[in-house]
């Protein structure tokens, strides 16, 4: 049987995860420059903002077409409040500080919420079970789909919809706009740029946060590190596809997502590079990809030259 | 410009961040009674406390913790109170090293036992022996942690401080082989493994004798244990033909990649060892985990007529967590040692010597009583004498004993 088609959906569902989570972080580099290197944390504090909607809010045994719109409210609705309240006491006190300040203080962030969900979450010192939609798997076309990947499939472009939207009729989302590209003449204009960035997190976090509940839909389990290393993967996937630019984190994403299964399910058979093949060496695959990307397209895939900004 | 040096910083962010496990260590202050006088022994623990294995580790705290005042209270050891001081390595080998270090650091501390990974134990190994501190792993399998790199061909002791009461993979892989082949008729494997130390020696004597009996090997993968997306292995294993999956790692992997497994629509058991034997594995592979397999080792204690008395005394204390899969060989590995430290005493007048780590590890070797778990006693390399082991599988949400036997090679 022909296993590329089943490979390409493994992949392409993976990269929209990542490309969820990228939105965030090439939003905030957009306009403040900054690395927020946190929003891997903020994606697991809306998987766990999402899970305590479930296990403490709703009565058991709620069915899920209830229970997933409030548990995404609920994820989103925590992710934004550390987002925002990162925003407001740990970034903004820096803006005027030399760049690297902020990027160290949002490593600190990142270990600074890990641990407190670690400490305080009950039960989360290991996984923890998240709800799981009943039913499935689907077949289509020989390819096999699982219950939890139906609602990143529609979650994800709806997502990148809306957002697309926003950032392009609403007066808000121009705003964001201006202030990207030039924040001082921006100001002058009469745009409250200090009101765009707080949105920029806010809405960066919101998109973690339903990436985060994908996930737990997805693995069936959230833990207090799962952003550590999806958010790097993110943070990849915004640079490849052209960091600042939100199509190009989702592109990027998706890219990322199948460089790496395709990577696992082909080099072992290409002759001599059986010991390459291997899932443990997708991740290296998927960087060689990046360096050769930013070898010939510095800017990322989607990536515009900004030369006023050099 | 800016984009140049964003292209640096993400080279050297990210290399560094997928090397590091954001993790310092916590210590967490074992409890012991320090009823009655005379001189006080510390038992040290090294295992994961906290994260992915602290349902292993707390459970090999626990049953340190129960033997210790075990102990204290039929006044076992003349003079002797033993205390027990609980280390976390996160099943961080960076972190067992830091640990071995504390606990040689403090002259109360006569044994030590753990870990419960055999990368940790590798790096511990050396700094324990360095201070003839005595060391006793209820659950480390990889065979060159006491017969050497070379175990294969030429078996040396590494370190004569180093006991466990574990089987080494070298049995415990090939007794899976000829159960899955000879007993589940299960003749066409895939073969999957974590990379570490556990994992792929487990793995690679599974391969071995399963090759040996007839059996045919139709794929081999290496998973990332830092992530839970295994689609990509899934739809492999699918495609493979396989009608069984073995698995060398451990349980917060194995249980992910069995649901994925079996969701990709390969409806075929998944096979491991004693990393998966755990609770928790069930509970992450969800319901099709029904029909896994995993091998332990010893025979289940719960049916062992020497452990009621262990099950019973540890209900009783009031633990918090299950004593897990190790919990009736952490007993026994902190039995040895006090074994160890009353003979000791007792040759020196009721008192401890001078020396009393290198006469504790020297006098470990010759240790023998009956505990939880049967005979405890080691063999030339501190391997255990016991070679019993044991099959369970996922019967309604729980793993089930199946078969026990001695692997005769």
């Amino acid at each position: 049987m022909n296993e590329l088609p089943q490979q390409l959906v493994n992949g392409l569902l993976l990269g929209s995860m990542y490309g969820l989570v990228a939105i965030g972080y090439t939003m905030v580099y957009g306009i403040v420059q900054l690395i927020n290197f946190a929003h891997g944390e903020i994606f697991m504090v809306g998987g766990f903002g999402a899970l305590t909607v479930y296990l403490y809010a709703l009565p058991d045994g709620t069915s899920m077409v209830i229970a997933l719109p409030l548990m995404i409210l609920g994820g989103v609705i925590a992710s934004v409040l550390v987002a925002v309240g990162a925003e407001r006491f740990a970034y903004r006190p820096l803006r005027g500080a030399p760049r690297l300040a902020p990027l160290i203080t949002a490593i600190g962030l990142s270990l600074a919420l890990q641990q407190a969900v670690w400490a305080w979450y009950p039960d989360a010192r290991s996984a923890i079970t998240f709800p799981h939609i009943d039913g499935g798997p689907f077949e289509i076309g020989g390819v096999t789909i699982q219950t939890g990947d139906i609602f990143l499939i529609i979650a994800a472009p709806l997502s990148m919809a809306i957002l697309a939207y926003f950032v392009m009729k609403t007066r808000t989302g121009r705003g964001m706009q201006a202030t990207a590209q030039d924040p001082d003449t921006a100001k002058l204009m009469g745009i409250n740029t200090d009101r765009i960035i707080v949105v920029a997190f806010a809405l960066g976090a919101a998109f973690a946060a339903v990436g985060a509940v994908a996930y737990g839909l997805k693995y069936g389990e959230v833990q207090f590190r799962m952003g550590f290393i999806l958010g790097l993967k993110a943070f990849t996937a915004a640079v490849l596809g052209g960091i600042g630019n939100i199509y190009g984190a989702m592109l990027g994403g998706l890219v990322l997502g199948v460089a790496e299964s395709l990577s696992t399910a082909y080099i072992a058979d290409i002759p001599g590079m059986d010991q390459f093949g291997s899932q443990s060496w997708a991740n290296v695959w998927a960087f060689v990809l990046l360096i050769l990307v930013l070898l010939f397209r510095p800017q990322g895939l989607l990536g515009e030259r900004v030369a006023d900004r050099a | 410009m800016r984009q140049r040096s964003l292209i640096a910083i993400t080279a050297a962010l990210a290399a560094g961040a997928l090397t590091l496990t954001a993790c310092g260590s916590r210590d967490e202050g074992g409890s012991g009674d320090s009823s009655g006088g005379g001189t006080t022994v510390v038992i040290g623990v090294d295992a994961p406390l906290t994260g992915d294995l602290s349902a292993l580790g707390l459970g090999i705290k626990n049953s340190v913790d129960l033997a210790a005042k075990t102990a204290n209270k039929d006044k076992y050891v003349e003079g002797v109170t033993f205390k027990v001081e609980a280390l976390d390595d996160q099943a961080q080998p960076s972190s067992g090293q830091q640990n071995a270090s504390t606990f040689v650091s403090k002259d109360e501390v006569l044994g030590v036992v753990g870990p419960l990974n055999s990368s940790v134990g590798e790096s511990m190994q050396k700094v324990l022996d360095d201070a003839k501190l005595v060391q006793v792993s209820p659950a480390n399998t990889g065979p060159g942690l006491t017969q050497g790199a070379d175990w294969q061909t030429k078996k040396v002791r590494p370190y004569k401080a180093y006991f466990r009461t574990a089987t080494t993979d070298a049995i415990q892989g090939p007794f899976a082989a000829q159960y899955v082949y000879n007993d589940a008729k299960k003749k066409k494997v895939f073969v999957i493994d974590d990379k570490k130390t556990y994992g792929a020696g487990l793995a690679a004597t599974f391969t071995d004798e399963f090759k040996k009996l007839g059996g045919k090997i139709v794929g081999t993968e290496h998973i990332d244990p830092d992530t839970k997306d295994f689609s990509t292995v899934a739809t492999k294993v699918k495609n493979s033909g396989a009608d069984v999956v073995y698995y060398g790692g451990e349980y917060p992997q194995a249980g992910p990649l069995g649901k994925q497994i079996k969701a990709a629509g390969a409806k075929i058991p998944l096979v491991g060892g004693d990393g998966i034997y755990d609770p928790t594995f069930i509970q992450l592979a969800g319901k099709d985990s029904t029909g896994d397999l995993a091998t332990s080792v010893g025979a289940p204690v719960e049916d062992l007529p020497s452990a009621k008395e262990f099950v019973a005394k540890y209900k009783e204390a009031g633990y918090k967590e299950a004593y897990g899969a190790y919990g009736g060989y952490s007993y026994d590995s902190a039995w040895a040692i006090i074994e160890a430290v009353k003979k000791v005493v007792e040759d020196n007048d009721g008192k401890l010597p001078d020396d009393a780590r290198a006469k504790v590890t020297e006098t470990m070797q010759n240790v023998s009583f009956d505990g939880v778990t049967g005979k405890v006693s080691f063999d030339e390399f501190g391997d255990t004498t016991n070679k019993q082991l044991t099959v369970y599988s996922v019967e309604g949400g729980e793993w089930k004993p199946v078969k026990s036997g001695t692997y005769t090679g």
